[in-house]
C-alpha cells in the first residue's frame, strides 16, 4: 500500500493541511522578527490560547442551541480572532515594549517567561486534561480509489486550505496596498527613519502583534477542528515548528513563511507515512539545522551582512 | 513624614476624565483577556466537555484592574496619600476576609468567607501582597516626593549594588563557603532542608557551567539540558550495565557530554545569537525525543532504574550491612543513619560546584578565557586580531557541556532513577533564567538566583499549581525591572593601571 500513488496523494493532502496551520503561525514569527528583530517565543502560546477560546466559544454556542454550522463557524472565527488579538496586543505592551533598546537577550528571556506564564495560566484555569470536541464538520469528497484504498478530501481539509488561502490574500493585500501595510514595511526597513517621516512606530508594532495573533488564532481554531483535541501544551511544539518554517522560508519574508510552513507540513506528513512517526520531530529539527548551516538566509530570505 | 513640599515637584491638577478613560481602557483590556479563559471553564464530563461560567471572577478582575490603574495614575501624578489610605483599607479588608474563620468563628466566618470573589484564597493572598506593595510604594513616595525612579537611575543604583556585592564577594565568598561547609552539622539541617540545598547546589553548578557558555562566551544556549541528559544517561548506562563505580564513571560521563557538545556545536556555532538559540533548543528536543523512543537502549519512557549509589571514595558503602565493601558507619564507628549518605551527597555536589567555580575563575585569566569574553563583546574585532572564533566558541561549548555532564551524573546517582521526563525544555529555561537573572558572568549572582528560583519555591510546595505561573511571571518582572540581570556588573578583566596603582582618578 505504501508505494501506491493514492497513498502518496493522501499524504500530500494531509501535509498541505498541516502546512497551512504551520504557515499561519509562522507569519506571526516572521513579521515580529522583521520589525523588531526578536523571536517572539510566546507566539506558540497565542496559538494555543486561540484554540482554547475556539473550543469555549463552540461549547457556548452549543449550549445556546445554535446548530447551523456555517453561522457557528463564522461566530467562532470572529470571537476567536478578537479575543486572541487582545492577548497579542497585551503581550507586546507588557513584556516587550519596555525592553525595546535593551539587550536582545533580555527580550528573549521575557518571551520565554511569558510563554511559561501563559501555559500555566491556561492550565490553571482550564485544567491540564485533554479537551476533546465532537467533529463539527464531517464528510468529504472521494477523490480516487485504488484496490480498496480510498482517498478522500474531507470538507474540513477543504475549509482549512481555502481559509488559509483567503487569509493569505487578504493579508498580502493589507501589506501591499493599505497605509497600515506601508507603515509596517517602513518600520521593517528602518524604524528611526520611519519615525522621522511621521509613522507611529509604537502603534505599527502593536498592529503587527495583533495581526500575528489573529492569524495564529485562526490556526488554533483549525487545529482544534482538524484534530478534535487540544491541551495547554500544544503551543510549544507547534510554535517551534512554525519558527522552523519561518527560518526555512527566510525569516522576515512573508511568502517565505507560508512556503516554509507548507514544506514543514509536507515533510512531517511524508516522514510519518514512509518512515517512523516517533522521529518526525527529529526530522523537522534536523531540517532546521541543515538549512541554517547551508543557507542561513532561508529559501526566500535576503542576505544579512553584518558591518562594523 | 517630612514637610518637604510640592515646590520641587511638578504637581499638575488632576485630569479626572482622562484618568477615568485610562483606567477604563485597562478594565476593557482585562475584560477582553479574561472573558474567554476565566469567564468559562471547560469541565470534563463523561463523553465530552461541558462548560461552567465564572463571570463573578471576571467582574472582580475588571474592577480590581480599574482601581489598580487609578492608584498607579495617582502615584504617577504625585498624589500618594489617597493611595496609601486606600491600599491600607483594602489590605485590612482582605485580611479580615481571609482570616474570617479564625476571627468570627466557623459559623459567621463561613458566611464572610463566601464574599471572597475567587475560588481559591491563594489568589486573594496574592492580591493582598500586591496591595501591600502599592502601600509601601506610596509611603516611599510620601517620604521622598518622587514616586518613581527613571530606568537609568534605577539601573545606576542597582549597578552600584552589583559592584558592591562583587567587591564584597571576596569577603562574602569565604564566609558563605565556611557556612556551606559546616551547614550539615548545624541543628537546623534536617533531611528536608538538606535535600533542598542539594537541589539548589545542583542548579548552582549547572548555572555556573552554563555561565561559561552564555555569560563568558556570549553564546545563547537553549538546549543545555541535552548535555545534562547525556551525562546522566551515560552514567546510568555505564553504571547499570557494567557495574562500574561512580568515581570511575564520572569522568566518562563528563567526556561523553563534552563530545556531544563539540559534535553538536561544530556545525552551528557560526550562527548568530537568536538562530543559535533556536538550533540549540532543537538539539535539546531531539536528544529528548531520541531518549524517549530508542527503547532498547535507553528504556524509553520507563527510564533507567537501579543506578548505583556513590561509594565513599571506593572505600566504604552507605549501606546498613557490609556487602562487597565495608559499611561506612562500621568503618568509622558511627551509629547507622540514612542521613550519612545525604550529607555525603551534599559535600559531593558542593565540591563539584566549587570545582566549576574555581575552574571558571582561573580560566578567565588564561588566553582562552580572555578570548571568550572578547568574542562576546565584538566578534568582528576578534577575527581581525587573529582569534579563531569557531575553535574558541567550541572550547566554551565543550567545557560547558562537560560540566553539565558531571551534574547529570550526580543527578542520576542521587535519584537512582532517570527518565526523559527530567530533561525537558523547561529545565533549560530554568537554568538559563538562573544565569540571566543573576546577571551574566556574575558567579555570585548565579547563587542568588538559584536560591530565589529553586530554593524559595521548594518551601511553598503546597502552592504547587501556582509555582510555574509565578516562575514565569518572575522571569518577566525581573527582566523588566532590571534588563541586565540582578547583580550584573562587568568588572574589566584587565586593567591598564592596576587598582590603586594608576594615575589619580582611575578606579
Amino acid at each position: 500500500m505504501q508505494n501506491s500513488f493514492v497513498y502518496f496523494i493522501d499524504q500530500l493532502i494531509n501535509g498541505l493541511t498541516l502546512g497551512s496551520i504551520y504557515g499561519l503561525i509562522a507569519i506571526g514569527y516572521t513579521m515580529v522578527y522583521g520589525i523588531i528583530g526578536m523571536i517572539n517565543f510566546a507566539h506558540g502560546e497565542i496559538f494555543m490560547i486561540g484554540a482554547f477560546i475556539s473550543i469555549i466559544t463552540f461549547l457556548v454556542l452549543g449550549m445556546v442551541g445554535l446548530s447551523w454550522v456555517p453561522l457557528a463557524l463564522l461566530i467562532v472565527l470572529i470571537v476567536t480572532m478578537v479575543l486572541t488579538s487582545v492577548y497579542g496586543w497585551t503581550l507586546e505592551r507588557v513584556a516587550y515594549r519596555p525592553l525595546r533598546g535593551s539587550p536582545r537577550l533580555a527580550a528573549l528571556i521575557t518571551a520565554i517567561g511569558m510563554s511559561i506564564f501563559l501555559q500555566n495560566y491556561v492550565q490553571l484555569l482550564q485544567s491540564a486534561r485533554n479537551k476533546p470536541m465532537q467533529p463539527v464538520i464531517s464528510g468529504g469528497i472521494e477523490l480516487m480509489q485504488d484496490r480498496g484504498y480510498v482517498v478522500t478530501l474531507s470538507y474540513m481539509q477543504m475549509i482549512i486550505i481555502v481559509l488559509t488561502v483567503v487569509l493569505m490574500v487578504v493579508f498580502s493585500l493589507m501589506i501591499a496596498k493599505t497605509s497600515l501595510g506601508r507603515a509596517q514595511r517602513a518600520c521593517e526597513q528602518d524604524r528611526e527613519m520611519a519615525a522621522l517621516v511621521g509613522v507611529n512606530v509604537d502603534q505599527t508594532i502593536s498592529v503587527t502583534f495583533v495581526v500575528g495573533a489573529v492569524l495564529a488564532s485562526v490556526a488554533g481554531m483549525m487545529f482544534l477542528l482538524y484534530y478534535g483535541v487540544i491541551d495547554f501544551f500544544i503551543g510549544f511544539l507547534a510554535g517551534i515548528k512554525a519558527f522552523t518554517a519561518a527560518v526555512l522560508g527566510g525569516i522576515g519574508s512573508l511568502p517565505g513563511a507560508m512556503l516554509g510552513g507548507l514544506l514543514i507540513g509536507l515533510i512531517e506528513a511524508f516522514w510519518s507515512a514512509y518512515f517512523t512517526v516517533e522521529y518526525k520531530d527529529v526530522a523537522t529539527f534536523a531540517i532546521l539545522v541543515l538549512v541554517l548551516i547551508f543557507r542561513p538566509t532561508g529559501l526566500l530570505g535576503k542576505p544579512d551582512i553584518e558591518k562594523v | 513624614m517630612t514637610t518637604m513640599h510640592a515646590s520641587d515637584v511638578d504637581v499638575r491638577p488632576l485630569d479626572v476624565p482622562a484618568m477615568v478613560k485610562e483606567a477604563g481602557l485597562t478594565a476593557l483590556v482585562l475584560f477582553g483577556l479574561t472573558i474567554g479563559l476565566v469567564g468559562f471553564e471547560t469541565r470534563d464530563v463523561p463523553g465530552g466537555v461541558a462548560i461552567r461560567t465564572r463571570f463573578d471572577d471576571v467582574a472582580a478582575v475588571v474592577v480590581i484592574g480599574f482601581i489598580g490603574r487609578i492608584a498607579l495614575i495617582l502615584l504617577r501624578e504625585h498624589r500618594p496619600r489617597p493611595v496609601l489610605i486606600g491600599t491600607v483599607a483594602a489590605a485590612a479588608g482582605m485580611l479580615v476576609l481571609l482570616l474570617s474563620e479564625t476571627l468570627f468563628g466557623p459559623h459567621t466566618g463561613a458566611v464572610v468567607k463566601s464574599l471572597i470573589p475567587f475560588d481559591d484564597p491563594v489568589v486573594v493572598w496574592g492580591l493582598f501582597v500586591v496591595t501591600v506593595g502599592f502601600a509601601v510604594r506610596a509611603v516611599f513616595a510620601i517620604r521622598h516626593m518622587a514616586s518613581t525612579l527613571s530606568l537609568e537611575e534605577r539601573d545606576a543604583r542597582m549597578d552600584r549594588i552589583g559592584a558592591r556585592v562583587q567587591h564584597a564577594a571576596r569577603l562574602i565568598g569565604p564566609v558563605l563557603l565556611a557556612l556551606a561547609v559546616v551547614f550539615p552539622f548545624t541543628p537546623m539541617a534536617d533531611r528536608q532542608l538538606l535535600d533542598i540545598t542539594i537541589l539548589v547546589l545542583t542548579y548552582v553548578m549547572l548555572g555556573w557551567g552554563l555561565n561559561i557558555v552564555v555569560g563568558l562566551a556570549g553564546l545563547l544556549d537553549l538546549g543545555y539540558v541535552a548535555f545534562y541528559a547525556v551525562g546522566a544517561y551515560a552514567f546510568a548506562l555505564l553504571g547499570t550495565t557494567y557495574d562500574i563505580s561512580f568515581w570511575v564513571t564520572l569522568p566518562f560521563a563528563g567526556l561523553m557530554a563534552a563530545t556531544a557538545g563539540v559534535l553538536l556545536g561544530f556545525p552551528v556555532l557560526r550562527l548568530r545569537g537568536d538562530y543559535l538559540a533556536i538550533v540549540t533548543l532543537g538539539f535539546g528536543e531531539m536528544i529528548r525525543v531520541i531518549l524517549l523512543n530508542w527503547y532498547t537502549f535507553t528504556g524509553g519512557p520507563d527510564g533507567i532504574s537501579g543506578i548505583p549509589r556513590p561509594s565513599f571514595f571506593g572505600i566504604a558503602e552507605f549501606t546498613r550491612r557490609a556487602k562487597d565493601l565495608p559499611a561506612f558507619h562500621e568503618l568509622f564507628g558511627l551509629p547507622y543513619s540514612p542521613i550519612q549518605r545525604i550529607i555525603f551527597l551534599y559535600y559531593l555536589i558542593l565540591a563539584l560546584a566549587l570545582a566549576v567555580n574555581f575552574f571558571t575563575m582561573r580560566i578567565r585569566r588564561l588566553p582562552v578565557g580572555r578570548a571568550w569574553e572578547a568574542l562576546r563583546e565584538d566578534e568582528i574585532a576578534c577575527r581581525s586580531l587573529g582569534i579563531n572564533p569557531r575553535n574558541t566558541k567550541l572550547t566554551a561549548f565543550g567545557i560547558g557541556a562537560m560540566f553539565a555532564g558531571f551534574a547529570g551524573s550526580f543527578f542520576a546517582t542521587r535519584q537512582g532513577f532517570i527518565s526523559p521526563e527530567s530533561f525537558t525544555f523547561i529545565e533549560s529555561a530554568v537554568i538559563l533564567a538562573i544565569v540571566v537573572l543573576g546577571g551574566f558572568g556574575s558567579q555570585i549572582g548565579v547563587v542568588v538566583a538559584a536560591i530565589l528560583l529553586i530554593g524559595l519555591p521548594e518551601f511553598f510546595r503546597e502552592l504547587q499549581q501556582y509555582r510555574m505561573l509565578a516562575f514565569g511571571a518572575a522571569m518577566v518582572l525581573i527582566m523588566l525591572w532590571r534588563p541586565a540581570g540582578l547583580l550584573a556588573h562587568r568588572e574589566p578583566t584587565l586593567r591598564l593601571f592596576p587598582r590603586g596603582g594608576g594615575p589619580k582618578g582611575a578606579t
